[in-house]
């Protein structure tokens, strides 16, 4: 069998894979946040945090509750980082320095999990298990209880009340991600994955000598690493290391891992607002997008096309031989069109289109499927936008499940759109204006561009991984980039909470033979097409910079 | 105004403890369940997979390491010990620049782009020197019998494996320098070659620190 076929083989198997757990999960995660009881382990956290869980919010309260509890994050997170010299278990590592902490911090509340650090060398015990992995486990559920809030919204009618925040936080903590990620970790380790508390390993080597490396909690990371759609290494490497991803079977589980929470929420959604045909309609058109990326990227990944690449006969270069072109190829992708960031391979080194497409996949928005609730509601965005258009062009006014699209639920949606492209451009044009921070490239011409690109697009769409050529432990880069990711994490969900609340007070409008039927392969077809349009409208002056100036040269 | 302060300070109090409580259980309670665990079913994957050979640790079979010479006077870089096999080159590999009272290895790649100039010298270099290293009296490696993991350097910069390949072209000049018949460590090369999981997931490999291990058995039996 040749790589190719083996390549299309693993894809086929991942898509199986994803739909058998697609209803079961779904139906699961819908219960979830359907459900009136609360487990007895929830009402002990709820005396702790000293909420009643049964109050309901409107969304300006249900933003406040997201904005306080990141708020608070993000200090913590400095906290813990700026004391690691004095804290114990910590490896005798010192604090970190003041703008890579608020970095840090910044990027894992966001659920980017940028890395301007070496994880290794840098991150004591402490710190990457009662830090980064919280954050993990927390921003995780804060997506998806942004999302099931907007889905709250277009379900219920004359009222403002989309939920309680505090008790949809634990929920997806408690009920979703913390027994999927103990699952996980179980079998990563027994794949290989390490797992210990034993500090610094001084080990043997054949030639003689020894070499020194940093063991640690990295399955338990790990596994929520990929199920949260966060993307933070405990190395350096990522998942390119054989610690965090040993096996071929482990590179497909972790791919499985960050692509099934995204694609289920698409079921909870059809059953929340009472049609699971609307559901497949969405998902359908994340796994066109997926699909299609896929594909495009193995191609031109196994054509190989650049010098240094034809020269070596493949497209090698930051690849691992046991996962090979094929099965990187298809991670690369999966990471980008998520908010996970995780690689398991150096997207830096991929060919020029190949870059490209990783770059392509963050400025859709992340949406196909896009992070763990992130990605349902960008892409119900991008629903909203789809129907006016459609709307425009019949010259009817725009509903969507059952409600009207008027002027504030579209200015809403404009503003949402409106943020990301604007960081981006706006910050890597400044980056590219001012003298110093073309210092930290690695490469010159169209890639040492498209360095700093990706890394305002990564941070912005709260992606996390990079053409890690970039030394980004700057000043510049560490504020610039820290405050892109806050800005692109909380802007948009300010807007989308306030569509959430607006949806809900409408009273819903009946069907009639002349509404858009949005759970049919039209609508799905006319999404793809609002999806590549807006995007590419927005970004292919800067793409042709980089990546296409790149991959058409060679 | 001052009521709007008192219910900011408890709107951030009911933040703090959410995080204080949900740090207890997914930070300190899970990462110790699931050590807890796999500790007690799998120990030896959870502490590294760590091999032995002749009665002493020589690696982790997941880890990739080098088989190079002692580092001669006025040396910057040890030449490879053509008795072993050789894995990647591992060009992105770093050492710790903070904490430095530890050596840690710095896992990485070289993150250089299809067109960078200093990779294209650095794929050149190596094909030659896989070229001269691997040819011996009567075997001659021809530039496209490399394949491209030889001279490219991995994600991690650890790679534990080579393709299949690449232990094939180096397998005569292993031959010769441990005075092995060459039948005898292809033979060695295709039992340390696994194929893809299940048939069809990653690629075939060869596990480089197994294979010197076995390899060093041989050569010591004769």
């Amino acid at each position: 069998m040749g790589p190719v076929l083996a390549g299309v083989l693993q894809l086929l198997a991942l898509i199986t894979a994803l739909a058998l757990a697609h209803v079961p999960l779904g139906t699961y995660m819908a219960r979830v946040y359907s459900c009136d009881r609360h487990w007895r382990v929830e009402k002990w956290i709820y005396k702790g945090i000293g909420a009643d869980p049964d109050t309901q919010m409107r969304w300006p309260a249900y933003l406040r509750g997201v904005l306080a509890f990141s708020a608070v994050g993000v200090l913590f997170l400095y906290l813990l980082q700026r004391l690691q010299g004095h804290l114990p278990g910590s490896l005798g590592f010192r604090a970190i320095d003041p703008d890579q902490a608020f970095n840090t911090a910044a990027s894992f509340v966001t659920n980017t999990n940028w890395q301007s650090y070496y994880g290794e060398q840098t991150m004591g015990h402490v710190v990457q298990t009662a830090g980064l992995a919280v954050q993990n486990f927390v921003s995780a559920a804060v997506g998806i209880a942004v999302a099931v809030a907007l889905v709250r919204g277009f379900a219920r009618s004359r009222t403002g009340e989309l939920g309680n925040f505090w008790s949809d936080l634990v929920r997806g903590t408690v009920r979703i991600l913390l027994p999927l990620a103990l699952v996980a970790a179980i079998v990563l380790v027994a794949c290989g994955a390490v797992q210990n508390f034993s500090g610094i390993h001084e080990v043997g080597q054949f030639m003689g000598g020894s070499q020194q490396w940093n063991g640690g909690a990295v399955a338990s990371q790990e596994a929520i690493k990929e199920l949260g759609t966060n993307g933070g290494g405990y190395f350096n490497a990522n998942s390119a290391h054989p610690f965090e991803n040993p096996t071929p079977f482990t590179n497909i589980f972790e791919i499985f891992l960050l692509l099934v929470i995204p694609l289920a929420l698409t079921r909870t959604f059809g059953l929340m607002v009472g049609s699971v045909r609307q559901g497949y309609a969405i998902l359908a058109t994340m796994a066109t997008i997926w699909v299609g990326f896929t594909a495009l990227m193995m191609w031109t990944e196994f054509a190989h096309h650049g010098p240094a690449l034809e020269l070596a006969g493949g497209a090698y270069e930051g690849k691992e031989v046991r996962f090979g072109v094929g099965s990187s190829s298809i991670f690369a992708v999966a990471t980008t069109l998520t908010s996970t960031g995780a690689v398991d391979s150096f997207h830096s080194s991929f060919t020029g289109l190949g870059g490209g497409i990783t770059m392509l996949g963050m400025m859709l928005g992340e949406i196909a499927p896009g992070g763990t609730g992130s990605g349902l509601y960008g892409m119900l965005i991008m629903a909203v936008i789809a129907v006016f258009i459609a709307g425009l062009m019949v010259g009817r006014t725009p509903e969507y499940l059952g409600k009207k699209i008027g002027t504030r639920e579209i200015k809403f949606a404009a503003c949402y759109i409106l943020i990301t492209p604007a960081l981006v451009v706006v910050l890597t044009a400044a980056a590219m204006a001012l003298p110093t921070p073309g210092d930290s490239m690695t490469n010159s011409g169209a890639h040492g561009f498209s360095e700093i690109l990706y890394a305002y697009t990564s941070a912005s769409n709260n992606n996390g991984s990079a053409f890690a050529g970039l030394n980004a432990d700057t000043q510049w880069f560490n504020s610039s980039l820290g405050v892109a990711m806050l800005l692109g994490r909380f802007l948009p969900m300010v807007f989308v909470l306030a569509m959430a609340g607006s949806l809900a007070e409408q009273r819903p409008v009946p069907a009639t033979a002349g509404t858009l039927r949005t759970e049919k392969p039209l609508f799905t077809g006319l999404l793809v097409g609002a999806i590549l349009i807006i995007t590419g409208l927005t970004y292919f002056p800067a793409l042709a910079l980089g990546p296409l100036a790149e991959g058409l040269a060679s | 105004m001052n009521n709007s302060l008192t219910n900011t300070a408890r709107l951030l109090g009911a933040g703090l403890g959410a995080l204080l409580v949900l740090t207890l259980v997914t930070g300190v309670i899970y990462p110790l369940a699931v050590t807890g665990i796999a500790q007690g079913i799998f120990p030896g994957k959870a502490n590294g997979s760590e091999i032995e050979a002749d009665g002493k640790v020589v690696g982790s079979s997941l880890i990739g390491q080098s088989y190079d010479l002692p580092l001669k006077e006025g040396q910057e870089t040890p030449e490879p010990d053509l008795k072993w096999f050789q894995g990647r080159p591992a060009d992105g590999l770093g050492t710790n620049s903070v904490n430095t009272r530890y050596q840690l290895i710095l896992s990485g790649a070289t993150n250089r782009s299809a067109d960078n100039k200093d990779l294209i010298d650095r794929v050149t270099a190596a094909k030659a020197a896989v070229v001269k290293d691997n040819s011996t009296a009567d075997y001659k490696v021809r530039p496209r019998d490399v394949p491209a993991d030889a001279v490219t350097s991995s994600g991690s910069g650890l790679d534990p494996d080579i393709s299949p390949q690449y232990a094939d072209i180096q397998v005569h000049r292993i031959a010769e320098r441990n005075g092995l018949s060459v039948a005898r460590v292809q033979q060695l090369v295709d039992e340390h070659t696994e194929g893809r999981t299940l048939g069809f997931l990653g690629e075939p490999r060869v596990n480089v620190l197994e294979l010197n291990i076995a390899l060093k058995d041989l050569a010591a039996k004769g």
